[in-house]
């Protein structure tokens, strides 16, 4: 290409969390690095202050930080032999659009994942046996290993939450079980950077019950941080007001953990990092030897094309575009659920997940006061933590009684069933069951099957002229049955706790499709682990076949943990961050030989 | 401080004059610190409607949002709240002209509807309003004998109940069911909006619900239980 920069040794492709978490470890390093990034650059005075950010129209109901629809969307469809439709308007996808990426906007839930999630293949057989696993996969699921543990995974964590200044109480601290905590988390180091936060009206209640029933209630883990906190980059971060405009919203007290509160303040000071923003990678280039690549094709705002070389290629876009951007640069072999052969859009799944509702006459539960991540929930049936030899499925979810918002607009149609959603019926039940209401959401993992993958669409094209990407998938009957098991146990609670007009939308009951749902958590397609026949990538997020690409994001997790996909990107990026700085700059080749 | 200058105050136009040569003089807000351009609000400035410009549309429209929203104990109608001006102001910009969308042809629509659970839509928001305005006027002639906004309350909620089951075709081109959910959702959106975009005068939809609106931290509320805080709401434009 006629027009060509100068070289970078490392190019980012997608300055979200997992691209500045790169970018930070990597020019610490001393590598000379470029951030690429589609959306424009956004910072918390100038772009979400007070004065803009609580506002749900702008942000919540119209969506303005969020990537349009008109930019690049996805086509869908359950199975294959349905041609699939593209998505035309605002759905449950919430990719990011600004130098920050998802990270802007998030909720701020800031989950490890459970040992058992990274191993739920050898730990299924292990517990189980090996012909329950077998079992399972002539079901039709994908059960694999990440090859890398939870136990390997801590440092990585422990950096992560250092940075981001997570709120929250470990429950299993260096082999203690710490009552309070999640006792169900794997064993952590040390304790959490700063203290969880109180809770709302509705999680004291919730708190009690599920305490009374038996369980292990624990205030949720948190990037809406609790108290004034320095994280190891020097920045300052201020105490969450529980102002109730938190996903879907910047923050604009320093109090939610995000790129630009956390990261970028000591990035952008570095002279070995720049980033170009508004300018979109097209696709990475091979090199002859198809072994490596050279850089990549980007596009500005304006129309202007040029080639970006590098050394190394780093794809930390949304877990969308990461597969598509490599189906699109022809790195690695498209995924066929007809032969099982390739790799590059495998293993695709979701977050299984329900919500029960119930209201309490004459309550004021003041749903106003809230945060992104204000719960409490209960592990005691996530993952593997309960005893599956008696049930027909695996995995589980965690169960939490939550303060997230009281967005007028979002929550309208939140009324005891069988009232109307216009007339003066809907102003009577919405004045009254606005401050009655309470919700508890089941997040539940997701597995893998042989159907369910992403490939690039024969139809529909974006703005560039580039294929969409399609998914093809639907709910399995495992993550069907666990969804509707934990459903009833929700639904127990709020019996419980005194809800009355009780109500359950569990969404895997009926077939998935993207406007249905309560997730954003979108999973997979270049799969991380041990086996570059069922992986896209080595247990260093290296790509197997172009051992210069790295790539970071959800798109990475063989499966699915019944938590939010965040903090496991952010200790997956600080992981390959490190292998590269420590290890591929000095010798570079695959970290793993195939 | 009127709307306008509460909103220039934000990121525009505040001077100053220097005085001795050494003085760092500044005049208007610094570029790098002020609001980007793109992030400043973008309230209804008041004014004539702009999309709804046919005598008959507007009629239309009117009443059928004060059958979503009547005026009762819990609150003004929905036009008494603004919602017209609200949703005529939405249409007039992005939201209207569907920019988020992805309107790319190949549309199938049975196909896309199978597929999405729901009717899928080439057009924008402004062209189903105009469209789906027509017909409703077009059906009341048609069944009533008369214009849509002549009929009676009753009347119109039988028309309104009928599009929101799927029992009532407006005809070719225009889906009544999902018209009637995009202007359902459009008319709330009016009542429990922020009122700096027209809608919620008065705030009366946050004082219908209890919803204390732009406010920005509850930490001395958080640990008290079950109480009735009775904080009156904040909107992002001035009261006066």
């Amino acid at each position: 290409m006629a027009n060509t920069r100068p070289k970078a040794d490392v190019v980012i492709v997608g300055l979200g969390w997992a691209g500045s978490v790169m970018a930070e470890e990597l020019t610490r390093a001393g590598l000379n690095v470029l951030a690429i990034e589609r959306g424009a650059w956004r910072d918390t005075s100038t772009d979400f202050p007070p004065a803009v950010d609580p506002d749900e129209l702008r942000w919540h109901t119209r969506r303005k930080l969020l990537q349009p629809m008109s930019v690049e969307t996805t086509t869908f469809r359950n199975r294959s032999g349905q041609t699939a439709a593209p998505v035309r308007n605002w759905s449950a996808y919430q990719f990011g659009w600004n130098v920050g990426g998802a990270g802007t906007h998030w909720a701020g839930m800031s989950w490890r994942f459970t040992p058992w999630d990274f191993e739920v293949a050898s730990q299924t057989a292990d517990r189980y046996g090996a012909s329950r696993l077998a079992g399972l996969r002539d079901d039709g699921l994908l059960l694999q290993d990440w090859g890398v543990t939870y136990q390997e995974m801590e440092a990585d964590y422990d950096r992560f939450e250092r940075i981001a200044g997570t709120s929250g109480k470990a429950g299993y601290l260096n082999g203690e079980k710490v009552p309070g905590g999640n006792v169900f988390e794997g064993m952590r180091k040390r304790e959490y950077p700063t203290p969880p936060l109180k809770d709302t009206h509705w999680m004291s209640i919730y708190r009690e019950t599920t305490q009374s029933m038996g369980y292990n209630p624990f205030t949720i883990p948190a990037g809406n941080i609790s108290q004034a906190y320095v994280n190891p980059l020097g920045v300052t971060m201020g105490p969450c007001t529980y102002c109730g405009f938190c996903d879907f919203h910047g923050c604009g007290n320093f109090s939610k953990s995000s790129p630009q509160a956390c990261v970028l303040p000591a990035l952008m000071r570095r002279p070995n990092f720049t980033v170009l923003t508004e300018t979109e990678v097209l696709h990475a280039v091979k090199h002859e030897d198809g072994k490596t690549v050279t850089g990549v094709n980007c596009v500005t705002r304006d129309g202007e094309t040029f080639f970006q070389p590098a050394d190394i290629v780093c794809i930390t876009a949304y877990q969308m575009d990461n597969v598509r951007l490599m189906l699109l640069s022809q790195i690695g072999e498209q995924y066929d659920p007809a032969t099982m052969r390739g790799t590059i859009g495998r293993n695709y799944n979701y977050q299984t997940c329900a919500s029960v509702s119930g209201f309490f006459s004459g309550a004021k539960m003041n749903p106003f006061i809230g945060g992104g991540a204000l719960g409490v929930q209960i592990d005691d049936f996530n993952g593997d933590n309960f005893d599956h030899s008696d049930l027909d499925f695996i995995g589980g979810a965690g169960i939490m009684g939550y303060s997230t918002n009281g967005r007028p607009i979002q929550n309208m149609n939140g009324l005891r069933p069988g009232h109307k959603r216009w007339g003066s019926d809907w102003k009577q039940a919405y004045a009254r069951d606005y401050q009655e209401a309470a919700n508890i959401f089941v997040q539940g993992t997701s597995m893998p099957t042989r159907g369910a993958y992403l490939s690039l669409d024969p139809n529909y094209k974006d703005r560039h002229g580039q294929p969409l990407l399609s998914l093809t998938f639907d709910w399995n009957e495992n993550d069907r049955k666990m969804a509707a098991w934990t459903t009833q146990k929700a639904t127990q609670t709020m019996q419980e706790a005194g809800g009355e007009a009780i109500s359950s939308d569990n969404q895997a009951a009926e077939s998935w499709n993207p406007y249905k749902q309560h997730s954003s958590h979108t999973i997979a397609g270049l799969e991380m682990g041990a086996d570059p026949t069922t992986s896209a990538l080595n247990p260093y997020l290296q790509s197997w076949d172009c051992h210069n690409v790295f790539s970071v994001g959800a798109s990475a997790f063989p499966n699915n943990g019944g938590y939010n996909p965040t903090l496991t990107v952010g200790a997956l990026a600080i992981r390959a961050a490190r292998a590269i700085h420590q290890t591929y700059v000095n010798n570079p080749g695959p970290l793993v030989e195939a | 401080m009127n709307r306008r200058e509460a909103l220039f105050s934000l990121g525009a136009m505040v001077a100053s004059t220097g005085v001795a040569a050494s003085a760092k003089e500044m005049k208007g807000y610094p570029t790098h610190t002020a609001l980007s351009a793109d992030h400043l609000p973008k309230p209804r400035m008041g004014g004539a409607l702009r999309v709804f410009t046919d005598e008959t549309d507007r009629k239309t429209l009117h009443a059928v949002i004060d059958r979503l929203i009547p005026a009762d104990a819990y609150g003004p109608s929905a036009s008494e709240a603004g919602c017209l001006e609200f949703i005529d102001d939405q249409l007039a910009g992005d939201y209207g002209a569907g920019t988020a969308l992805y309107l790319q042809k190949p549309l199938h629509p049975e196909n896309e509807e199978a597929i999405m659970g729901a009717p899928q839509f080439l057009s924008t928001p402004r062209e189903r309003y105009d469209s789906g305005l027509k017909a409703l006027e077009a059906y009341a002639q048609a069944t009533w004998g008369g214009a849509f906004h002549a009929l009676s309350p009753d009347q119109i909620d039988e028309i309104l109940t009928g599009l929101e089951a799927g029992t009532i075709d407006l005809g070719a081109g225009v889906n009544g069911q999902a018209f009637f959910e995009l202007m359902l959702q459009n008319t709330r959106e009016g009542y429990l909006a922020d009122p700096i975009y027209g809608g919620n005068r008065d705030m009366a939809g946050w004082k219908m619900i209890g919803f204390p609106g732009a406010r920005y931290d509850y930490r001395p509320y958080v640990e008290r239980r079950g109480e009735a805080l009775n904080l009156s709401p904040v909107s992002l434009i001035p009261n006066d």
